[in-house]
Parts: structure tokens; C-alpha cells; sequence
């Protein structure tokens, strides 16, 4: 009889904070505890840790320091940048256009979803292929026709599949229109240089690398000129008004500090945990197919759709064995929808009701990997039988 | 090493029963795990769940128990099973002129069937409800199934389609209390269910009744047809037979020298049969589609006591069985309800021998 534990895979939904990220910003919620806009001293030691923390991210982006807006996250830090651009555009006369692909996260989709259906503008989404990759052809034939800002996520939540940037930025910046990306998954994990990627605007949030919740960073390239998506105090260049959350700030340019400087011990240790996961699924689950692309993937991220297994039930069994994991069709009250992206990628309803993404980090283990296909292929075979119609077994 | 607790899957509403049959287990030593079926959510009401049993209200609710007893809980997407087992068996028996009882269908299909099927695969040694029922193992290592203590609230009639398989599986922890001692036991036990009102009705209705549903879903259920004296003669005319049980005087619309009653329905013709009150009782039924919780029934011919609805009393009656899917019932006083389509279901004191559709009376 197998010994149940904890094994959380599910470092693409967060993360814990890093114990060295926690040390760096206790001070923050004690002595230093100053509003950064005052003007007097106790304010002052705030604005220094803020303005240190942006300067630590820059150079770590490849930017200016006045390039990087602090947030509250990364859906927040999306819809500055696509509602920022938009109506921006709006005033100045230009295009309506918002250019986007059907996999991209809520916070784009929704709000380009809704700057269309009550605000005029026009939505449109550059098919992608069955891994989720923008097809640079039609995404050129898009920007053909003028856009007021472009959105393309870096690597997909879901998918675990990387754009192309460098390559895709360079398209929309050959039609004059602002290039944002969501690289919310990709934060920690793949360059974030920002004149490699070719990006004007870029969304990152820290809970996804060791660092807190409730903090992001939208970076703007200087001359992107965007209308203000949330006004008041004119913090943040007048981009993100709102007193500074001092500690998560300086919890933010730690953890990005780290992910950096640990880069390529943390690629190796996920790469090879995700191959091993990878290769006991496939061979444990007849039938299971890694979803999104094989190679051009984050290296902490599997994701698979396995036919006939529907992943609420395979979630409940995971849970039970004390394993966090997580579905596109997930749902809390048992109203599952098939998932969006795996639709959008050409699968059937029925198997889009059937993904499942696994995600590693710096805590998890070989162990914890064997551990997990063994529960896996189990409740496979359990969950077949199920929908196969055997009798009520009767209590010995 | 320490032997495994056995674990128990428990069905819960967010209710009173469920969540002390929850509590109940979890005090007597056993693993257990909460889980709710998330049923139906009615496409024509909105897409929402704006039925009765599975309200984002009821599974918070359910939740909040489950998190205050530090169990797992989980919603099941039930909905695709729901419909086409129960509310299509409830539509095709208005069809045929009949007035089912969902809730049967619903337990042997779903609950004990479905639930436990998925309840067994997760590593589950039983499943528990939290209905009115007992559960006693006799001699020959079989199992009873027994009225709950509680007389008024006893459940045992929508669980007469179960057999051994299931209740060997089977815990209804909450049947050996009498109602008032559940709520009390939730009040003891710290469970913040004290408001919640005992569930009415058809868990799948919406705002409406069952009448309404029909209208809906089955329009075809719900024609126009005539209203017939025994004598043939036709009195006037029905918006549709689902709109009338067996027994009703009132809503007829008919003026008539004395008080007319419903008498039976002919679907073929869609005719509504009325007839004076002496011309009411019935005192025999043939039931179909049966039951034996024990496999077979106790002799072919034998004293009983037959219930012919959930609602009803057992009356006293001799039951005959002539073949291994039906039964007949000779009442000792006539019945002035007897309804085609719910379960006439047998007792023997408070052993719940099993049950039968019935299909016809005289």
C-alpha cells in the first residue's frame, strides 16, 4: 500500500515565497512603514527601497528604471497596458483594432472581450496552431491593417508553449503598432530582456517566482504612450495611481533578483523533473498526449490531455492522494466547460474537457515525481473502469 | 502499522441530515469524504443553477460544513447522467399517463449506482446519505433495510430499489435519531445548518411546480383532452393529464348534480376518467418493475403492509406475488388514491421488504 503525501505541482497557478524574498521584506511591514509620496523622512526610506527594487528590475529587464511601473499583479498590469494603448489611441484618431490570439490569459481576452462589445473597439485573434504557437503569417496579415496595440502572451499558462517575440514584436513594430506580451508564466524562467524580445509592453507578477502575491510589473518602452487605466494620486509616471506596496515591491525585485542569478540551475532541475514527468505519464496512461509543444516549452510545465479521463474527477483523485494539479475545465461547483484554449488548438469538446497541467518548482523532488505517476496511472485505469459501467462491487 | 481507517463518501446538501450524517461518521473513527452531485441547471431558466437542489448557496453551504469538519468535499458534474435517467424517466412516465416518483429513479441510479460507482473508485468502502432509514444485518449475513426511527420523516420508501450490492455499501447514519435529535446533534455538534429548511419537492424543480416543468420541457404531456364519466359521457374538457393525481376534487371546472372526482386517466385516449365519490376506492393493485431487497420475497402469498405513496400511510394488505417482476396487493379497506407510475412499496413491521411500480388497480 502506497504511503499518501503532499506533492504540489501546481507552481503555474503560484508559488511560495521564497524564504530569503520573505526576509528581505519583513522590514517593510515594521519599521519602514512610510508612505513613499511624503515628503518627510519616514516616507523617504520607503521611496528608497521602492526606487532600489525598480532599479534592480531594470537592470534585469534590459530597461531604464523609468521604464517599470509597479502593479498590483499581472491581470492588473494586461489591462493597463491594453485599455492604456486603446483608448490612447482612441483620443489621437488611430485604430480600433486590438489584435490578440484566442489562447491568450482572461485578463487579456476579457478585456479586449469587453473593449469590444461596449466600447467600440474591434476585436480580432491570429489563429494559432495545435501547440498554441501564434502563426507569424496571419499575425503579419493582421498587422497589415493597422491596430491600436497588439497583446501576445510569451509562454501560454495552459500550454506551456513559448512565442516567438523576437519575431512577432519585430512584425508589429514594422506597422507601427505597440507590442504588449503577457509573460506572466514566463517571469522567472526565460529572458526577460526586453530589447531581445523587441516587446513595448510586458506584464510580469511575482507570485509566480517565489516572490508575494498582490505585485507585478508593467514595463512600458519609453515613448509608448499610454492613457492612464487607473488615475488618482499620479504615482507610477500617472500609470498606476495608489500608494506603493512597499514590501511587496521589494519582495517582487528579490525574488526576480534570484529566479536571475539561479537561472540556470533552477532550467536544469525543472527540465529534467518535467522530462521524467513527461515520460512516466506517456508511458503510464495508454493514450495520453502532451499537449502545447514538445520542445519550445517552459521548462517547469507539462500538460497533457488524457482521453476518456475527465480532469475534474482525475483532480478529486489526485487531491485525495494529497496532490495539487490543476485543468483548464477545472470548476468548484461541478459545471465543468471544456477548455477554451484547448478548443481554440483544434480538440474535439470531449478531450478539452480532459487536460491536465502539472507544473514543477524548486521544491519538488524525483520521488515526488515517481510518486505522482504511480497515483496517476492508477487513477486512470480507476477513472476507465468508471465510465466503463461495472456493477457495484458488494462489501466483503 | 496502523490499520486504515474505513472511508466513507457521505452525499452532502448543505443540509441538517447530511451534515450530522457527516459529523456522526467523522466522530465514530472513519475517514470521510464530502461530495456533492451538482445535478442539473435548467438551460431554459438562464443557464443557472435555479433549481432547488444544487444552488451555488446550497454547495456553499455544503462547503462551509465540509471545511468546518476538516473533510475534503468536492462537486461532481452529475448533470448528463441527471437528465438522461431521471428527468427523462420522469417526462416519459407523464407520457404514458403516469405519475412517477423521480426520487426512487434518482436513488437507484444516481446515488447508489453512479455516486457510489465513482464513491467505490476513489478508495471509498461505503456511501452515507443522510436519509431517514435503518440498516440491519440478519442472520444469514443479509441485509434489512428498516423504517427510520423517526415515523413522520422515515425515507425507507424511496430507498425500495435497492439491493444488496448497494446496501451492503449503504450507511444512513441519521435514522436511528428522531428529527428533533438531529438538530439538536447539529446545534451540540457546532454545525451552522440551524436555519436551513428540510428540502420540498422536486430537488430538479425551478421557481415553479412540477405542472410548470412539463409545460416547458414535455409540452406534448400537456394537451388539451376530454373529461369523461365512467358512463362515457363527456363532461367537458382537461388542459393536459399531468395536471391532475388520482383522488383530486378540486380544479375540475365542471358543474355536476354531486362533488366529481379523479378516477384514473386513459393516456391513449388522453382522456381524464371522473366518477362520484362512492365510485372512488380501490382496493387492489398489480405492481411492476420490482424490487425484493432480500433477492426474493419472503412467500408467494403473505400479510403485509403496502404504502402507495411517499406521503401515504402502510395500510394492512395480502400480497401476491405470481411472477419474479410483480406483485399484486389486496387491500383490507379500500385506497382512494391508487396512482399509476409512483411505487407501492411493502413492509412487514418495520422491514422494508422492497417495492414495485404500479402499473394497474381495480
Amino acid at each position: 500500500m502506497r504511503e499518501r503525501r503532499q506533492v504540489y505541482l501546481d507552481y503555474s497557478a503560484s508559488t511560495p515565497v521564497d524564504a530569503r524574498v520573505l526576509q528581505a521584506m519583513l522590514p517593510y511591514f515594521g519599521d519602514v512603514y512610510g508612505n513613499s509620496s511624503s515628503a518627510h523622512q519616514v516616507g523617504g526610506a520607503a521611496e528608497r527601497a521602492v526606487e532600489g527594487a525598480r532599479e534592480r528590475v531594470a537592470a534585469i529587464l534590459h530597461c531604464r528604471a523609468a521604464e517599470v511601473v509597479f502593479t498590483g499583479g499581472g491581470s492588473e498590469s494586461d489591462n493597463l497596458a491594453i485599455r492604456g494603448a486603446g483608448w490612447r489611441s482612441r483620443q489621437l484618431g488611430g485604430s480600433n483594432r486590438l489584435i490578440t490570439s484566442p489562447v491568450e490569459h482572461s485578463a487579456v481576452t476579457q478585456t479586449i472581450r469587453q473593449m469590444d462589445s461596449l466600447m467600440g473597439f474591434e476585436a480580432e485573434f491570429v489563429p494559432v496552431g495545435r501547440s498554441g504557437l501564434v502563426d507569424a503569417a496571419a499575425f503579419e496579415q493582421a498587422c497589415q491593417r493597422g491596430g491600436a496595440v497588439a497583446s501576445l502572451i510569451y509562454a501560454n499558462n495552459e500550454l506551456g508553449s513559448i512565442n516567438d517575440l523576437a519575431r512577432l514584436s519585430r512584425i508589429a513594430r514594422r506597422q507601427g503598432i505597440p507590442f504588449h506580451s503577457d509573460a506572466v508564466q514566463a517571469g522567472g524562467q526565460l529572458t526577460l530582456d526586453v530589447d531581445a524580445l523587441g516587446v513595448d509592453m510586458l506584464s510580469l507578477s511575482a507570485h509566480k517566482f517565489y516572490g508575494p502575491k498582490g505585485v507585478g510589473i508593467l514595463y512600458i518602452r519609453d515613448g509608448i504612450d499610454l492613457a492612464s487605466a487607473i488615475t488618482g494620486g499620479g504615482h507610477e509616471q500617472g500609470q498606476r495611481a495608489g500608494t506603493h506596496n512597499t514590501a511587496g515591491i521589494v519582495g517582487l525585485a528579490k525574488a526576480l533578483e534570484l529566479a536571475h542569478d539561479e537561472n540556470a540551475e533552477r532550467s536544469r532541475h525543472f527540465s529534467s523533473l518535467r522530462d521524467r514527468l513527461v515520460a512516466g505519464v506517456l508511458q503510464g496512461i495508454s493514450g495520453a498526449e502532451l499537449s502545447g509543444h514538445p520542445e519550445r516549452r517552459l521548462p517547469s510545465h507539462a500538460s497533457f490531455v488524457l482521453p476518456g479521463i475527465d480532469a475534474n474527477g482525475l483532480l478529486m483523485h489526485l487531491d485525495m492522494w494529497g496532490i495539487a494539479a490543476s485543468s483548464g475545465s477545472a470548476c468548484k461547483v461541478g459545471d465543468p466547460a471544456p477548455s477554451e484554449i484547448l478548443l481554440a488548438v483544434g480538440y474535439s469538446p470531449a478531450a478539452a474537457k480532459c487536460g491536465l497541467r502539472l507544473s514543477v518548482g524548486t521544491g519538488t523532488t524525483t520521488s515526488d515525481i515517481d510518486y505522482v505517476v504511480d497515483v496517476l496511472a492508477d487513477a486512470a485505469k480507476k477513472l476507465r473502469n468508471l465510465y466503463s459501467q461495472e456493477p457495484v462491487r458488494e462489501m466483503e | 502499522m496502523k490499520q486504515r481507517a474505513k472511508r466513507v463518501v457521505v452525499a452532502m446538501s448543505g443540509g441538517v441530515d447530511s451534515s450530522v450524517a457527516a459529523a456522526l461518521l467523522l466522530r465514530a473513527g472513519f475517514d470521510v469524504v464530502g461530495m456533492m452531485m451538482r445535478l442539473w441547471s435548467d438551460p431554459a431558466m438562464g443557464g443557472a443553477a435555479h433549481n432547488r437542489c444544487c444552488t451555488p448557496t446550497q454547495m456553499s453551504d455544503a462547503r462551509r460544513i465540509a471545511d468546518q469538519l476538516g473533510i475534503p468535499f468536492y462537486v461532481l458534474d452529475t448533470q448528463e447522467v441527471f437528465r438522461g435517467e431521471v428527468v427523462q424517466f420522469f417526462i416519459d412516465g407523464h407520457r404514458n399517463g403516469h405519475t412517477p416518483n423521480p426520487c426512487l429513479e434518482c436513488n437507484r441510479r444516481i446515488r447508489f449506482e453512479w455516486l457510489l460507482n465513482h464513491a467505490l473508485a476513489l478508495d471509498a468502502d461505503y456511501l452515507a446519505t443522510g436519509h431517514y432509514a435503518r440498516l440491519t444485518a440478519d442472520a444469514a449475513g443479509g441485509w434489512r433495510l428498516r423504517r427510520g426511527v423517526d415515523q413522520n420523516k422515515d425515507q425507507s420508501y424511496v430507498l425500495s430499489v435497492l439491493g444488496q450490492a448497494q446496501l451492503s455499501r449503504a450507511m444512513f447514519p441519521v435514522g436511528d435519531y428522531p428529527k428533533a435529535r438531529v438538530r439538536q446533534l447539529a446545534a451540540e455538534l457546532g454545525l451552522d445548518v440551524a436555519g436551513r429548511q428540510d428540502s420540498q419537492d422536486l430537488c430538479f424543480l425551478g421557481k415553479g411546480d412540477y405542472r410548470d416543468f412539463l409545460r416547458l420541457h414535455a409540452p406534448d404531456v400537456m394537451q388539451a383532452g376530454p373529461i369523461v364519466a365512467t358512463s362515457g359521457e363527456v363532461l367537458g374538457e382537461h388542459n393536459g393529464l399531468a395536471n391532475y393525481t388520482i383522488g383530486q376534487r378540486k380544479g375540475l371546472g365542471l358543474s355536476y348534480r354531486e362533488p366529481l372526482y379523479v378516477l384514473a386517466t386513459n393516456p391513449l385516449r388522453n382522456a381524464l376518467i371522473v366518477g362520484t365519490r362512492d365510485q372512488l376506492g380501490r382496493d387492489w393493485l398489480r405492481a411492476e418493475s420490482v424490487n425484493w431487497i432480500g433477492g426474493a420475497p419472503p412467500d408467494p402469498q403473505f400479510r403485509a403492509q403496502v404504502k402507495i405513496r411517499y406521503r401515504a400511510q402502510p395500510q394492512p394488505a395480502e400480497v401476491v406475488v405470481p411472477s419474479a417482476d410483480s406483485f399484486e396487493v389486496r387491500f383490507d379497506e379500500p385506497q382512494r388514491d391508487i396512482t399509476p407510475g409512483q411505487a407501492a412499496v411493502v413492509y412487514v413491521g418495520d422491514t422494508c421488504l422492497g417495492g414495485g411500480i404500479i402499473a394497474k388497480f381495480s
